[in-house]
């Protein structure tokens, strides 16, 4: 029997209500034994001030592993997850090679039980091969376990493909989600298409590269009656088109990245390539779209999309790098710096998009904090105050364009089945 | 004297005292180039290297007779016979260069902010010949020396910048150093040529070159590239020509008119050779100015040090 410990006095998050109260939780053998008040345990964690959440989920993060470990690798990005409050991160399938089979989903599995410390659920592809041409073995990506498939970081060009996969998807229960880019549109931009980049004289990629797709994708889901998930929306009339599509009955579901949420094109002007991210930073009024739609619901969760990279791919000039933000370690700080002490959403909200939120949208049970429930849980001082520093990262992915940036709401633990891997500013010694 | 910058990276934000700082110093530095002996001490013992990641002919001799005036070494780097064919990256480069003394780096590339990244970490100073779509600011500095030379002043001028607007740095240049200098901007091209929001910026915007030309007093003409209808910007040369090309018949109509082009021409393409060659055109006297303004903005940039 493992040590017992009580998490004491902290502010309990129920994430479905919406919702806090005070109390403690009191924690044996990886699950929640009870919640209540006055319990006590083993061990004491003061939680006085604190938030006590479910652990967090982040449906769309890259590992980069297999085939690009000089990026990241599943050891580096379950702790950057568990330095951001994460317990279960979903690995995207483009690595080399793409987990578009049986095969490679369970080799994410075996190194994550042998290197990860979180939980790690690998996502399939939606074509073998990632090439956009051909049907995924999807059969064989369900049965290791696999809820969800994309071809992320590229888009479904094909409407047929799309459509195919949409319909054959439902003999597996498979989510399928699509990185909504019509590349004919956006080709070498950099820049969200308007004043800022009219201004600051980059390429620019248009909207429309974006929202052409979603409709599109709104249509094929509609008509094959299938349920889908649209990543990383950034404008306002994709929100719109969902919000429309929603209320028409259409199953979709989406989500938005912390930056898109909290960043717009302004930045830019840096010409710095750590802003350079796919879909760009957008205008002030899509990310208040964005922000709208957030708390209306019409967004379902908030994903990282965490996309490291190494130094020399992003030590180059900005039309070269690759896009893409190392966002697991910022993004609980950057939602509470600028969304919940700003008084736009409150905490217990954000929370919810980030466990309650990205569950349902996986068709998971929503993490709830009650007894039997396993004990997956996520410390949160939100009047923490801290600079951000990427070379304290535990994430390989230095590519943040928030370096040196004041933030205010930090993780103060993170609890993986019944285990405190992360501690006050550091992952636990014992689970290296 | 000197400027408080230690690059010019675009005209952006450079304010009006700046701008007439460059222009006065061009000014006397023209006056050098006419004396017999074209030489004066300023850089003398500093290196100059004139990275060119992209082709250029006017520019980079422009500026390598500027630097040269001014007694500075000048080494010209051209990335087809440099180590960027194997692959070196552009910090790398810039890291060689600066263990090799280089004082001043000018830079042109097809990457938009190149100057500005490398600006991050080279010591010396920066120089934007040229950023991909962004700015050209030499260019646009050269253009306002020419229309100060030509028309007395710039303030209360009205300039049509014409041709590809969303793919010119000299038109993003041009737009920011003449509104500072209290010109009024236009922009005419067919609307896949104009970038989005540009009005924001203060400008007009005209798809007429006729019913725009009326209301201007220089037409800046832009080379446009074929390469733009392969991609289906425009439909054909003819067509454009037809409706945005400077013609011997509109400058007919508008015989008041200063013709600007910062060149390479597209001869009946963009202009009619009787326009490049007429009266109003400033073609040739921008290029004679632009080494009096690359030798004031390599003298300002020393600031104080200069003098010291």
């Amino acid at each position: 029997m493992s040590k017992s410990i009580v998490l004491k006095n902290g502010k309990i998050v129920d994430v479905e209500k919406i919702e806090s109260y005070i109390g403690d939780v009191l924690i044996e053998d990886g699950i929640i034994k009870k919640v209540g008040k006055d319990l006590s345990a083993d061990e004491t964690i003061d939680c006085t001030g604190k938030l006590v959440s479910p652990g967090l989920i982040d449906i769309h993060t890259h590992l980069r592993e297999p085939g690009f470990e000089y990026k990241e690798t599943i050891a580096t990005a379950t702790r950057a997850a568990a330095a951001g409050g994460f317990t279960t991160i979903f690995a995207m399938p483009n690595t080399n090679p793409p987990c578009d089979n049986e095969a490679t989903a369970i080799y994410i599995r075996r190194r994550n039980e042998t290197t990860g410390i979180i939980n790690v659920e690998p996502v399939g592809c939606v074509s073998k091969n990632r090439e956009g041409k051909l049907l995924a073995e999807m059969g064989g990506l369900s049965r290791a376990g696999v809820k969800m498939v994309t071809d992320d970081g590229s888009p479904i060009s094909s409407a047929n493909l799309m459509l195919l996969a949409l319909k054959y998807s439902k003999a597996y229960n498979l989510l399928v989600a699509n990185h909504c880019e019509d590349t004919s549109l956006s080709g070498i931009g950099v820049c969200s298409e308007g004043y800022y980049s009219t201004l600051y004289g980059l390429t620019p990629i248009p909207k429309s590269a974006e929202e052409t797709m979603v409709a599109r994708d709104l249509i094929l889901a509609h008509e094959a009656d299938a349920r889908i998930h649209i990543l990383h929306i950034s404008t306002s009339w994709s929100v719109e088109l969902i919000r429309q599509s929603k209320s028409q009955g259409t199953k979709v579901t989406c989500e938005v990245t912390p930056h898109h949420l909290t960043l717009t094109d302004e930045m830019l002007g840096s010409y710095n390539p750590n802003c350079k991210v796919n879909p760009p930073l957008r205008s002030k009024k899509d990310v208040e779209a964005c922000r709208k739609a957030l708390l209306d619901g019409t967004i379902d969760c908030i994903a990282t999309d965490h996309a490291p990279h190494a130094r020399q791919d992003k030590e180059v000039e900005i039309d070269l790098a690759p896009p893409g933000i190392s966002g697991l370690e910022t993004a609980l700080g950057q939602l509470f710096a600028e969304l919940v002490h700003t008084g736009i959403a409150p905490a217990e909200l954000i929370l919810s998009k980030l466990t309650a939120g990205p569950a349902k949208v996986i068709g998971m049970d929503a993490p709830i904090i009650k007894e039997g429930a396993k004990a997956d849980l996520t410390i949160i001082d939100p009047e923490k105050e801290w600079t951000v520093d990427p070379e304290n990262f535990y994430s390989k992915g230095k590519n943040t364009p928030l370096k040196g940036r004041k933030l205010k709401g930090k993780v103060f633990a993170t609890i993986v089945s019944g285990r405190t891997i992360y501690l006050d500013g550091k992952i636990k010694e014992e689970v290296c | 004297m000197g400027l408080k910058r230690k690059h010019l990276l675009g005209l952006k934000d450079v304010n009006k005292d700046e701008i007439k700082l460059i222009l006065d110093s061009a000014e006397s530095f023209k006056e050098l180039l006419g004396r017999e002996i074209k030489k004066a001490p300023v850089l003398r013992g500093k290196t100059v290297v004139n990275l060119f990641m992209e082709p250029s002919t006017r520019t980079r001799t422009s500026f390598e007779l500027a630097a040269k005036t001014l007694s500075a070494n000048v080494i010209n780097i051209n990335a087809s016979t440099s180590a960027v064919q194997k692959g070196e990256c552009l910090k790398d480069t810039v890291l060689t260069l600066t263990a090799l003394g280089a004082d001043y780096i000018v830079i042109r590339t097809s990457m938009c902010g190149a100057p500005h990244f490398i600006s991050t970490f080279f010591g010396g100073h920066v120089l934007n010949a040229g950023d991909g779509i962004n700015e050209h600011p030499t260019q646009a500095l050269l253009d306002l020396y020419t229309i100060r030379e030509k028309l007395g002043k710039i303030e209360g001028k009205k300039v049509l910048i014409l041709g590809d607007i969303r793919h010119s740095r000299v038109a993003r240049s041009n737009i920011f150093g003449l509104q500072t200098m209290g010109a009024t901007v236009g922009v005419c091209a067919p609307p896949t040529l104009i970038p989005k929001n540009i009005e924001e910026l203060g400008v007009n915007v005209h798809y007429n070159l006729d019913e725009a030309l009326p209301e201007y007093d220089i037409v800046n003409i832009l080379r446009i590239q074929l390469e733009r209808q392969k991609q289906g910007l425009f439909s054909s040369a003819h067509e454009y020509f037809e409706q945005f090309g400077m013609t011997d018949d509109r400058l007919a109509r508008h015989p008041d008119l200063m013709i600007m082009h910062p060149g390479p021409m597209n001869r009946g393409i963009e202009i009619d050779p009787g326009v490049a060659e007429s009266p109003n055109a400033t073609i040739t006297d921008q290029v004679t100015n632009g080494v009096a303004v690359r030798m004031a903005v390599l003298y300002l940039l020393l600031g104080g040090e200069a003098n010291e």
